[in-house]
C-alpha cells in the first residue's frame, strides 16, 4: 500500500490528569473522506488541534505525505497542504468575503512582504478568491463584510478559505455546526463535490451526513479510537453501539 | 451621486488649511501660529506612525514617545559632537529608531494585550531614565541644540516657513507611505492579524514577523518626527520620552479615529489646539480637557472620523 496522506501514530495529549487524546493512531489515504465521530468531550477537537498544530502532543507523531509534521507550527503545516475550518466560525469579520479568501490565496502565492502595490488589485489573488467563493456558491456575496453575512454563509466562507490554499488535506471541524436543515443538506452536497478533488478529515455530529459522506469512520470515545472502518462496519460494531450510541437508533434508523 | 462625504470634505479642508497656514501667518504677521502649527504637524506625524501599529495593526504601544526622544537625541548628540549635517543626523535618527524598535518589538511581541501595553511602556520609561543619566548630554536638564540640522543650502531649517513645509512634506510623505502599506499584501496581513490572529496562522501566516516589521516601520517614522521635533525646539530632553507624552500620542490617535488615514492628523490638530486654547483660559486646563476627551471616547465611537462618517451617512 502506498504511503497514506496523513498518518497519526500513538498520539497522546493530556490536560492535567485528563487524557484527552489517548494513543490515537489513524491513517487517511489519498482521496479518502475520513470521518471522526464521538460523543461530546471525546476529544475530537483536541485531536484536530494537534493535527493543525494549534496544540502540541505530549507524545506520538503526525506525518503528512511521509513528512513528520508533529512539531511544525500551524503556518508551516498550512504551507505543506493542510487546511482547516474551525468548529466555531473564525473569520476576519471586518474584512469582505473576498478579502478573507484572497488572503488565504496570498499566503500560498509568493512573499507577503510587499509594501507598495495594492494587493486588492492583484488579479491572480482576486481570481483565486472568486473561484473559491464560486465553488461554495457565494460568488455573489464577495464584496460583503463577513460581519454582515449569515451564520450559514460564514460556514461556507470557512470552506472557501480552506479551499483557496489549494490543500492536499482538508480538516473540517464540524462544518454543519449550527446550520439549519436546508443549509446542512447544501453543505453535504457541497462536500460530496469537494471530496472528488481533495482528501478530507471530517469531524461531525450530524450522523446522517457522516454516514452519507464517509469512506471510513473512526469512533473516538474518551480520547481513544474504539473502532475504525467503513460505515457499514461501524454501524454493525458492537463496541460502538455500546460505548457511544446511546442514540444507536439514529444510526440504524438512517441506515 | 452622493457627492463628497462629510469626513472627506472636512479632511480636505484641514489639509488645505495646513498647506496655506504660512501664507496666513505672513499676511497677518502672526508668527506664533506658525510655530504652534509646526509643532502640531510634527506630533501629527508621530501620531500617524503610532496609528500604523495601533489602529491598523492592533498593537497598543504605550511607549511610542521613546522614538521622539531617540530621534531627537540622535540629532542633539551629533550636533554636540560637531556633526551638523542633516544628511548624517537624519539617517542616524531613523536607523537608531529602527534598531530600538527591532529590539523592543522582538521582546514585546511575545506578549499580548495588557502585557504588551505594559512592556512597551516599561521600555520607554527605561529609555527615559537612560537619557536622564547621560551626563555628557545634559542629563535631566536636557541638551540645547545650538545649530539646526544643516542640509547644505538645500533647505534652511532656521527659516520658519521652510522648516514648516519640510515638516508638512514629511507628514504627507509618511501618510502616503502608510496608505500604500495598508493596502499592500503586507498591510492586509497585518490588519488580518489584528482582526483574527488564529485564523491568519491557520491560513499560513506567521504572526510575529509581520507584526515586528510593522512595528519597526512605525518606530522609524516616529524617529523622523523626533528629529524634526528637536530641530523645532532647538532642544531635546528626557521629558519628550516620558510616558505622559506616549499617552498624548495615543489620545490623538483615538480622538481622531484609529485605523483611519487622516484621523491622527485630525486628532493632533484638535488635541493640541484645545490644549493651547484651554491653557490660556485656566491653569487647570486638564480639568476641562479630561472630561471632554471622556465624552468623545464614550459617545463618539471611532473618534472624530467616526463621528464625521456617521454624519455623512445620516
Amino acid at each position: 500500500m502506498a504511503e497514506p496522506l496523513l498518518r497519526v501514530e500513538k498520539l497522546v495529549r493530556r490536560f492535567g490528569g485528563i487524557i484527552a487524546t489517548d494513543n490515537v493512531s489513524l491513517e487517511v489515504a489519498s482521496g479518502e473522506l475520513h470521518a471522526i465521530i464521538g460523543p461530546n468531550g471525546a476529544g475530537k477537537t483536541t485531536l484536530i488541534s494537534q493535527l493543525t498544530g494549534h496544540l502540541a502532543p505530549h507524545s506520538g507523531s503526525v506525518s503528512l505525505a511521509g513528512r513528520d509534521i508533529t512539531y511544525l507550527p500551524a503556518y508551516r503545516r498550512c504551507a505543506l497542504g493542510l487546511a482547516r475550518s474551525f468548529q466555531i466560525t473564525s473569520l476576519l469579520l471586518d474584512f469582505t468575503a473576498a478579502d478573507n479568501v484572497a488572503l488565504a490565496a496570498q499566503a500560498h502565492a509568493g512573499t507577503s512582504f510587499r509594501f507598495f502595490a495594492n494587493a486588492r488589485k492583484e488579479t491572480g489573488l482576486r481570481d483565486a478568491a472568486h473561484a473559491a467563493l464560486d465553488r461554495v456558491g457565494l460568488a455573489h456575496r464577495a464584496d460583503v463584510l463577513v460581519s454582515k453575512l449569515s451564520h450559514g454563509e460564514r460556514r461556507q466562507i470557512e470552506l472557501a478559505v480552506a479551499l483557496a490554499s489549494k490543500p492536499k488535506l482538508l480538516l473540517l471541524d464540524e462544518p454543519m455546526a449550527g446550520l439549519g436543515v436546508t443549509e446542512s443538506q447544501g453543505m453535504v452536497k457541497l462536500l460530496q463535490e469537494l471530496r472528488k478533488e481533495v482528501s478530507i478529515v471530517l469531524v461531525e455530529h450530524d450522523m446522517p451526513a457522516v454516514f452519507a459522506l464517509a469512506d471510513r469512520i473512526s469512533v473516538l470515545v474518551y480520547g481513544r479510537v474504539i473502532a475504525s472502518g467503513d460505515p457499514a462496519a461501524i454501524r454493525q460494531n458492537e463496541d460502538v453501539k455500546r460505548a457511544y450510541l446511546g442514540d444507536q437508533h439514529v444510526v440504524t434508523h438512517h441506515g | 451621486m452622493k457627492g463628497l462625504s462629510v469626513s472627506k470634505a472636512v479632511t480636505a479642508l484641514m489639509l488645505a488649511g495646513l498647506v496655506l497656514l504660512p501664507l496666513y501667518s505672513s499676511l497677518s504677521g502672526n508668527i506664533f501660529i506658525l510655530t504652534l502649527f509646526t509643532r502640531i504637524v510634527i506630533l501629527a506625524l508621530a501620531a500617524a506612525s503610532l496609528n500604523l501599529i495601533m489602529g491598523f495593526g492592533g498593537m497598543m504601544s504605550f511607549g511610542h514617545a521613546a522614538y521622539l526622544g531617540i530621534g531627537g537625541y540622535a540629532v542633539g548628540m551629533l550636533a554636540q559632537e560637531g556633526v551638523g549635517s542633516g544628511f548624517i543626523q537624519f539617517p542616524v535618527a531613523l536607523a537608531a529608531s529602527a534598531i530600538y524598535a527591532l529590539v523592543i518589538g522582538a521582546l514585546s511581541l511575545r506578549t499580548r494585550g495588557v502585557y504588551f501595553i505594559m512592556i512597551t511602556l516599561a521600555f520607554a520609561q527605561m529609555a527615559y531614565y537612560v537619557a536622564s543619566g547621560l551626563a555628557r548630554y545634559g542629563g535631566d536638564d536636557g541638551l540645547t541644540i545650538y545649530k539646526r540640522s544643516d542640509f547644505s543650502g538645500l533647505i534652511d531649517l532656521s527659516n520658519r516657513t521652510q522648516f514648516y513645509y519640510l515638516c508638512l512634506a514629511c507628514l504627507f510623505g509618511v501618510i502616503f507611505l502608510i496608505w500604500r502599506i495598508v493596502n499592500s499584501r503586507f498591510g492586509l496581513v497585518v490588519q488580518g492579524l489584528r482582526s483574527n490572529e488564529q485564523r491568519m496562522q491557520a491560513i499560513g501566516f506567521p504572526a510575529k514577523r509581520y507584526q515586528l516589521v510593522c512595528f519597526v516601520i512605525s518606530g522609524t517614522m516616529c524617529g523622523l518626527a523626533g528629529a524634526l521635533l528637536a530641530n523645532n525646539t532647538d532642544f531635546v530632553s528626557p521629558a519628550v520620552m516620558y510616558w505622559t507624552r506616549s499617552g498624548d500620542l495615543m489620545v490623538m490617535v483615538i480622538l481622531g479615529g484609529m485605523g483611519t488615514l487622516f484621523g491622527p492628523v485630525m486628532g493632533a490638530v484638535v488635541y493640541l489646539l484645545l490644549e493651547e486654547f484651554l491653557s490660556h483660559i485656566t491653569e487647570y486646563w486638564a480639568l476641562i480637557m479630561g472630561p471632554l476627551l471622556l465624552l468623545i471616547v464614550l459617545f463618539g465611537r471611532g473618534g472624530i472620523m467616526g463621528v464625521l462618517g456617521r454624519a455623512g451617512r445620516g
